[in-house]
């Protein structure tokens, strides 16, 4: 348990270079992530929550350019080079994408596909490897797995193909999992199975940053939650304190917004209105500022910092869980009652 | 007396897929997508469609618009049953019956700007306009999809997700549809973004007393917004009610379990639902 962190993200930026010059996708993002433990990265399209994962494994596209630091089992990884990289994806890190159909090659054997890491890397032997695939699809619950091994990925269904694409993230047994919108392109039904596959992923130790829009999939598996807002961390707290106590109007905002099973249906669902600043045309001040109904003057003119809150640190010194923190001039649920 | 009859039922409607064998010499196969499905939708009325991949919720769907053709049963509009090969009636059928679909980016055209997209559908609907007014009608539906009137220039690629889908549904509902079928369309857009464009279908249902058929498979996105609800499963409609009655006190167990699979924001709840199905499917191996 007092084990450091197995990742730790320090101060990370991404910057792409396009034809209206530099912009800033990802600035200031710091966090720590445990063994068996599930942070989850939440934002809306464009917020740079993806970039952030892709920075920490070497793959942002080429016009882009991570700076910072981000330390796997104390290892660098920004600005390592493609050998030191190759060594830590899918043996260290896992990534479990969005999409299964895309990242899943179309022409290549399930077999293929979940054993070629282990092969390429000369970690297992043709027969080992094929009883670790088989063993890799059973864990994540796909029927018939010696039939599924035959099979190439559209003769899959979508919530089979991200079973398979689990699979094959977890095949070279990683520490880590990143997950990034796991949830995303499935039905409701599908997605609660995935979301139960990613908690016994965790309970087994292994760590597991999930990246998502939805608050709603990160209730029941994440233990802390960042919020990113246009490139930023604009909030930090475990998950019980985000769902009950929101302190950033935006976090507060994306709750609103979650279709809900319970309470009153005729209650219209709360969308947030506007759009998030382009990247290249954020405010000076607060990048929420323009569309928070809680903005003043000083929202708009000075951008605030992302602070720990006075009264989750004594909180954190008493139970010494990771401090609460948010970026906000006005933050609800201000007990300290500050001016 | 028309004004008893629903806008649109489909009766007892089967449809039925054939399927190339699994391998290049084995013997095709059919694939039962709807079986005896009926459905009503009243004027105004908006009916919520639910199910998992696979329910034949998007075959009902493109039933209802003529792009599937079914095997058995009817589709009436007002009573009278809609003849999908007579041109001409379609034609007017068109004006009434629209729909906005799953993938903002997809439906859209690459090479037309959204005034363009909505002027082509008005063009095609409403008939010759002339320009001046084509003008204002375009300008028009683009506010009531809350974009501004300099959206009206913009490709898609200029547009995020959720401002296509505005731009869908501009398109469809510039020649005031009295059906708007939507087919996921809220499916592929974050949850803020969902927000807004559930609330927008719900003010435009309201203020036009325009009919929805909102097929989802989320069942918390159909509770804010539709009165009645159809579940259907592996082609059959399991349950049929007003959205209180199907919410409260679901009947069939398929129902049950797409309410227990919708992910709410309540740490406590889904935690318990996560470790119960951990712990199910421990002691089931």
């Amino acid at each position: 348990m007092t084990a450091g962190p197995l990742l730790q993200v320090r101060d990370l930026g991404v910057n792409f270079s396009t034809s209206q010059g530099e912009v800033q996708a990802v600035s200031g993002v710091s966090f720590d992530l445990r063994a068996g433990e599930c942070l989850a990265v939440v934002g809306e399209s464009g917020s740079g929550k993806t970039q952030v994962l892709l920075a920490c494994l070497g793959l942002l596209a080429a016009n882009g350019a991570a700076r910072g630091s981000a330390r796997f089992a104390g290892r660098e990884l920004i600005g390592a080079n493609e050998r030191s990289l190759n060594s830590v994806r899918g043996t260290g890190i896992g990534l479990l994408s969005q999409d299964p159909l895309s990242s899943l090659t179309p022409h290549l054997r399930i077999e293929t596909l979940l054993t070629e890491g282990l092969l390429d890397r000369g970690l297992a032997t043709r027969d080992a490897a094929h009883e670790r695939a088989l063993q890799a699809l059973a864990e994540v619950e796909v029927p018939e797995p010696e039939a599924r091994l035959r099979q190439y990925p559209h003769e899959l269904s979508g919530g089979m193909r991200q079973r398979v694409a689990l699979a094959a993230a977890l095949m070279c047994g990683p520490k880590l999992l990143f997950a990034d919108e796991p949830t995303t392109a499935l039905d409701v039904s599908v997605q609660a199975r995935v979301l139960e596959l990613l908690a016994r992923v965790r309970n087994r130790g292994v760590g597991v940053l999930l990246v998502t829009h939805d608050l709603g999939v990160v209730a029941g598996l994440a233990d802390r939650v960042a919020v990113m807002y246009s490139g930023r961390i604009v909030e930090t707290a475990t998950t019980d304190e985000l769902f009950s106590a929101p302190r950033h109007p935006y976090t507060a905002a994306l709750l609103a917004a979650v279709p809900r099973l319970r309470g009153d249906a005729q209650l219209r669902l709360v969308g947030i209105p506007g759009d998030p600043p382009q990247p290249c045309a954020r405010p000076p001040g607060c990048a929420f500022a323009p569309r928070c109904v809680r903005a003043e003057v000083r929202c708009s003119d000075s951008r605030p910092e992302l602070a720990p809150c006075a009264d989750a640190s004594l909180l954190a010194a008493a139970r010494a869980v990771p401090t609460a923190a948010v970026a906000c001039h006005r933050p609800l649920q201000d007990r300290a009652g500050m001016a | 007396m028309s004004r008893t009859l629903p806008l649109l039922q489909v009766e007892r409607v089967s449809v039925r897929y054939k399927l190339r064998g699994a391998g290049l010499l084995a013997p095709a196969c059919t694939l039962e997508a709807l079986s005896d499905v009926s459905i009503a939708i009243r004027e105004g009325g908006r009916l919520g469609v639910v199910g998992e991949s696979g329910s034949g919720k998007s075959t009902l769907a493109r039933v209802v618009l003529g792009l599937v053709r079914a095997r058995a049963g009817r589709v009436a509009w007002e009573g009278r049953t809609i003849d999908y090969d007579d041109a001409t009636a379609m034609r007017s059928l068109r004006r009434e019956l629209q729909v906005v679909f799953q993938d903002p980016f997809g439906s859209l055209d690459p090479r037309m700007t959204a005034g363009q997209v909505v002027g082509e559908a008005l063009q095609a609907l409403a008939g010759p306009v002339a320009s001046v007014a084509a003008q204002d009608r375009i300008r028009a539906a683009l506010s009531e999809v809350g974009l501004a009137s300099a959206f009206a220039n913009r490709y898609p690629h200029e547009m995020s997700g959720g401002q296509c889908q505005r731009v869908a549904i501009a398109r469809a509902i510039v020649a005031r549809p009295r059906l708007l079928v939507c087919d996921e369309a809220v499916s592929a857009l974050d949850v803020s973004v969902q927000a807004q464009i559930v609330n927008l279908l719900h003010e435009l249902s309201e203020r036009y007393q325009m009919s929805l058929l909102f097929i989802s498979h989320n069942l918390a996105v159909v509770r804010h917004l539709c009165d009645d609800v159809a579940v259907l499963c592996q082609g059959r409609v399991v349950e049929h009610g007003s959205r209180d009655v199907v919410f409260g006190d679901p009947q069939a167990q398929y129902t049950r379990d797409l309410l227990a699979a919708v992910p709410e924001p309540d740490p406590v709840l889904q935690r318990a639902r996560i470790t119960a199905a951990v712990n199910a499917s421990r002691t089931s191996r």
